[in-house]
């Protein structure tokens, strides 16, 4: 695999006292391309991305950021909130995670926390009214809109967050998270719970963020037709190690990627591709 | 080294106390994830029921003291876990899927009404019982006159807290009401649907929580002769902490902390100071939040994100 | 709250059936207060226990337990089951919210004008400023419960940091009351900053029980440092407020003299009056402006969701941090309000009931609604005042009240929350949604 990598993954291991949930796993991830991370449940996927994005401490192994710049951080030894605000890698949910109680718009300005906090001078200047702040706030609101047109939910900016319906929820999280403006876009099964529409207009979505905007993406996900449709790489994971990685149809034709999802073995799987070819 | 020993018996006594309190919270936090803040003022109303039966007895002209003490922890096992139900009924109950502030503030109520209701009834006087069981065993005499003591009572309330650890030990891990008590605490949806009485199993905490308050109340009124309608305040925050340090939801873990409590404010009024006993008891609960959240013999907590 | 009740007693239908409940709740009632009323004791004068019976009064409370299930079972079959339908339908509700849009201004004006119309009445006055430093009390807790959604049982502590705060310096150096009311500010902030650094990581109940646990510390090292505090007598003779330098007093330096009108003791109390309302107004106005700040959305965000907080960059530590040194500065200014209008504290007056007081205005208030905590301080204290002279049956009856409040309506007065930015229209979102946070 050759190009530029933003994100490389480098021997990670973690164990959950005896559990040992992911076990040596390299790979990469390239810049402006969509990576997706598969396997069966328990695979040890969700793991993975805590581990990137700062939520679990890695037993082992190193996490490697390369922002465009050629700044590398290692992300392994940042923890927590600093990983969205100094690597700048955002993530959504599997199970949703909005702030229910607030609007959609307030969603989206919660966001760019960071950015607005220095512009209010961390409160001071802002609890004093100074115009400075003001215009930054104007951009805030203007990047949120934009954002919600993208994500076709403009009309809706005022509601509560926790009214939307669940397919309009996954993508205001997905707003949310790229109104960090982050480097890195994971993705915790977005498709998840979504009609054969939402699915598709999801593949759009996803396609215009790298597309237009440039922004890497991982991403775990069960849908097929998500993860074959616009992965530019894909890396199969089953019992926490890597069985098998490369293109949506080097990966389709892999006899281990799909014993491990029928969960038979070699031989068999290559009977059941056969006789399905 | 005398006057350790010594301190050591006093500090596993005020422990005993301490950990019969704290098996009542540690359950109802365990089944369902509150703080009872009123069990403290359960057991001061514990504590008072078996000071008026005593009355009573001892006016009727009653004086086997065996017989009387069996009466007086029966009537206030009794009366107390009717009154751990009636707060359950009363005040949780309604609260049991509401947001989770609510019980909280509504047991905080209680705690006032409980405390108030006994000032209303009883009076703000301190109410003194004379010494009822005296005697005691003189272990050992150093040269220099200091004598280590264990009074008949001290006796008294250690075998009362172990025969009552057996037989609860043995409810929860041997009847059908334990297994359901520990389905609840796993999962009460999922245990309503095989079949548990939910409602049933967690009224049942509360009264045994109650009855353990009561005995504690008793054992307190035994041992330091008094009770006084504000004592439930101060021993109940020491028992949750006792709950917290043992691992809040553990059994054993309460009477561990229990026991740790007891020693660790019997050596500081000891060694240091009287007056910041409590200020001692407080910063040990901070302290063990702090650093072991789970407590000695808590599960670890894994976050799910 | 529409999560499935396990609740399966059936409502009584029938009379037999109502009657059968009274019964057993009388019963119940009779085994509950046999003792505890039936029989009073008492430590007699050689420290002897005596007791006597009281049956009657055991009987009428009975016979109260009897006709109250009666009417209560009545009133849940006239209403229908609990918890199946509001009790406040949302047509109401709506016009509870218009009601509220002018209710706010009107209160404000009414509270400008009471020390004129009321300017002979001197407990009513009294009663305004308590009021007052209750609703100040109850917004500044609210910055710490209602917005983060921390839950902070200690936050008397703070009231007496700052209360001690002034008293100490004003007696001991002779500082005015207006450079002493920012030191106490600061110095409860400090405070806040100084318990919450190591607390702040844990969740829920553990919070409230350190934060308790906390309170009840202060308050006994206020206790027990005699040297520094006086002990249980608490500090005396400390100063009273002055109009920036002048005095308001009888004296030839005193307003009064100076403006050339005759001297009355109101005029201090009138001062006292606009001096709280200006403290209580101004931690409004700085709610309020903080709410629309980054730092008051990240605040609610973290009340909604702190993990997702974490995962957008978000310091949860310094946010929670802010806010509880934000509650807690306000905490102090109150404290100091409080020492210099009584010239004398103790630790007395920073029990737990103080902290329970305070945040039971909060809840009820309905988290995080600045009108809702205001109304609830009024309903709260105005209610307590019923009952002076019955001190012992006060606080039996607030802890009814507390109980009660929390069945009938957990999620407060005002039961929705105003977004802080909006495109088109703001539209309030129902409590319901509003999460309370973990902490």
């Amino acid at each position: 695999m050759s190009g530029d990598k933003i994100l490389s993954v480098d021997r990670l291991t973690m164990r959950f006292g005896g559990i040992v949930a992911v076990q040596d796993l390299s790979f990469a991830a390239e810049r402006k391309k969509i990576t997706a991370l598969i396997g069966p449940n328990g695979a040890g996927k969700t793991t993975v991305f805590n581990c990137i994005t700062g939520f679990y401490k890695p037993t082992g192994g190193a996490i490697r950021l390369t922002h465009d710049d050629g700044k590398e951080i290692a992300l392994q030894r940042l923890n927590d909130f600093r990983i969205a605000k100094q690597a700048k890698v955002a993530r959504t949910f599997q199970n949703i995670r909005l702030f229910p109680g607030m609007t959609v718009l307030e969603n989206l300005m919660v966001a760019q926390h960071n950015m607005l906090m220095r512009a209010s001078g961390f409160t001071l200047l802002g609890l004093v009214g100074a115009p400075a702040y003001r215009d930054a706030e104007k951009r805030a609101i203007d990047l949120a809109s934009d954002w919600l047109k993208r994500v076709n939910l403009l009309d809706r900016a005022d509601d509560a967050a926790g009214n939307l319906a669940y397919g309009d929820q996954r993508r205001l999280e997905i707003a949310r998270a790229m109104c960090t403006v982050p480097a890195l876009l994971c993705l915790d099964e977005p498709a998840a719970g979504l009609n054969a529409r939402e699915s598709a207009a999801l593949n759009e979505l996803l396609l215009s963020i790298r597309n237009d905007l440039g922004t890497s993406i991982l991403l775990i996900e069960h849908d097929m037709s998500v993860v074959m449709e616009i992965s530019d790489h894909i890396v199969v994971m089953d019992h926490g190690v890597k069985i098998a990685q490369g293109t949506p149809r080097e990966v389709r034709d892999d006899p281990k990627v799909i014993a491990a999802y029928l969960g038979t073995d070699e031989e068999e799987a290559v009977a059941v591709m056969e006789s399905g070819s | 080294m005398d006057y350790f020993a010594q301190q050591l018996i006093n500090g596993l006594v005020l422990g005993s106390i301490y950990g019969l309190i704290a098996i009542g919270y540690t359950m109802v936090y365990g089944i369902v994830g509150m703080i009872n803040f009123a069990h403290g003022d359960v057991f001061m109303i514990g504590g008072f029921i078996a000071l008026i039966t005593f009355l009573i007895l001892i006016s009727l002209g009653l004086t086997a003291i065996p017989l009387i003490l069996l009466v007086v922890l029966l009537v206030s096992m009794a009366i107390t876990a009717l009154y751990g139900w009636t707060i359950e009924r009363i005040a949780y109950r309604p609260l049991r899927h509401s947001f989770r502030l609510a019980p909280m503030l509504s047991a905080i109520g209680m705690s006032f009404v409980l405390t108030n209701y006994s000032q209303v009834a009883q009076g703000a006087r301190v109410k003194p019982i004379p010494p009822f069981i005296t005697g005691g065993h003189t272990l050992h005499e150093s040269p220099d006159g200091f004598v280590i003591q264990l009074s008949n009572i001290q006796i008294m309330v250690v075998i009362t807290t172990i025969v009552l650890l057996a037989i609860f030990t043995w409810l929860v891990s041997s009847t059908r009401l334990g297994r359901d008590m520990r389905a609840c605490e796993q999962d009460q949806t999922m245990a309503a649907l095989l079949g548990v009485n939910v409602d049933r199993t967690i009224s049942m905490t509360f009264v045994i929580g109650a009855a353990l308050a009561a005995v504690a109340g008793l054992m307190y009124l035994l041992y330091y002769g008094l009770v006084d309608f504000f004592m439930g305040f101060v021993a109940g925050i020491k028992a949750f902490t006792a709950a917290v340090l043992g691992g809040i939801g553990s059994l054993p873990g309460a009477m561990l902390g229990g026991l740790a409590i007891g020693l660790i404010e019997t050596f500081w009024s000891a060694y240091f100071s009287v007056e910041y006993k409590d200020v001692a008891a407080f910063s040990i609960l901070i302290v063990v939040l702090i650093f072991m959240p789970t407590g000695l013999l808590g599960r670890p907590e894994v976050e799910k994100v | 709250m529409t999560a499935p009740s396990t609740h399966t007693t059936k409502p009584a239908t029938g009379i037999a059936a109502l009657l059968k409940t009274a019964v057993i709740n009388a019963l119940i009632a009779l085994v509950l207060f046999s003792l505890m009323v039936g029989i009073r004791t008492e430590a007699g004068s050689d420290g002897q226990l005596t007791y006597w019976t009281r049956f009657g009064e055991l009987a009428s409370l009975v016979a109260a337990v009897f006709g109250g299930s009666i009417v209560i079972e009545l009133l849940r079959q006239w209403i229908g089951p609990a918890g199946t339908e509001r009790l406040v339908p949302p047509a109401l509700q709506k016009g509870v919210s218009l009601v509220g849009r002018y209710l706010a201004p009107a209160l404000l004006i009414f509270t400008l004008l009471v020390p004129v119309i009321f300017y002979n009445q001197r407990y009513i006055l009294d009663l305004a400023i308590l009021v007052l430093t209750y609703v100040m009390l109850g917004w500044g807790l609210n910055v710490v419960v209602g917005l983060a959604g921390l839950l902070d049982l200690g936050y008397v502590a703070f009231y007496a940091v700052g209360a001690y705060s002034y008293a100490l310096l004003a007696t001991n150096f002779g500082w005015s009351f207006w450079i002493c009311l920012p030191l106490a500010g600061i110095l409860a902030a400090f405070w806040g900053v100084l318990l919450g650094f190591p607390v702040l990581r844990l969740r829920g109940d553990y919070l409230a029980i350190v934060t308790l646990a906390f309170g009840e510390i202060i308050r006994l090292v206020l206790i027990n440092w005699q040297d520094l505090t006086g002990g249980p007598n608490g500090v005396s003779g400390i100063p009273r407020p002055t109009l920036f330098g002048i005095p308001l007093d009888r004296s030839d330096d005193g307003l009064a003299a100076k403006l050339g009108i005759e001297y009355s003791a109101t005029h201090r109390i009138v001062f006292l009056f606009y001096l709280i309302l200006a403290l209580a107004l101004l931690t409004n106005w700085a709610t309020i402006r903080l709410r629309r700040l980054p730092i008051g959305r990240a605040w609610e965000a973290l009340r909604e969701d702190e993990v997702a907080c974490r995962a957008l960059g978000i310091n949860t530590t310094t946010t929670k941090l802010t806010a509880f040194a934000t509650g807690a500065m306000f905490g102090g200014f109150a404290g100091a309000f409080f020492a210099t209008r009584q010239g004398f504290i103790s630790p007395e007056s920073f029990t737990f009931q103080e902290s329970a007081l305070v945040l039971a205005i909060v809840v009820l208030g309905g988290m995080g609604s600045q009108l809702g905590v205001a109304l609830a301080a009024l309903a709260m204290i105005g209610g307590f005042e019923l009952f002076r002279g019955l001190e012992t049956y006060r606080m039996l009856v607030f802890g009814w009240a507390m109980v009660l409040i929390m069945i009938w309506r957990p999620r407060g007065l005002v039961g929705h929350r105003a977004p802080t930015v909006y495109l088109k229209k703001a539209q309030a979102i129902s409590s319901d949604l509003v999460k309370e946070g973990h902490g």
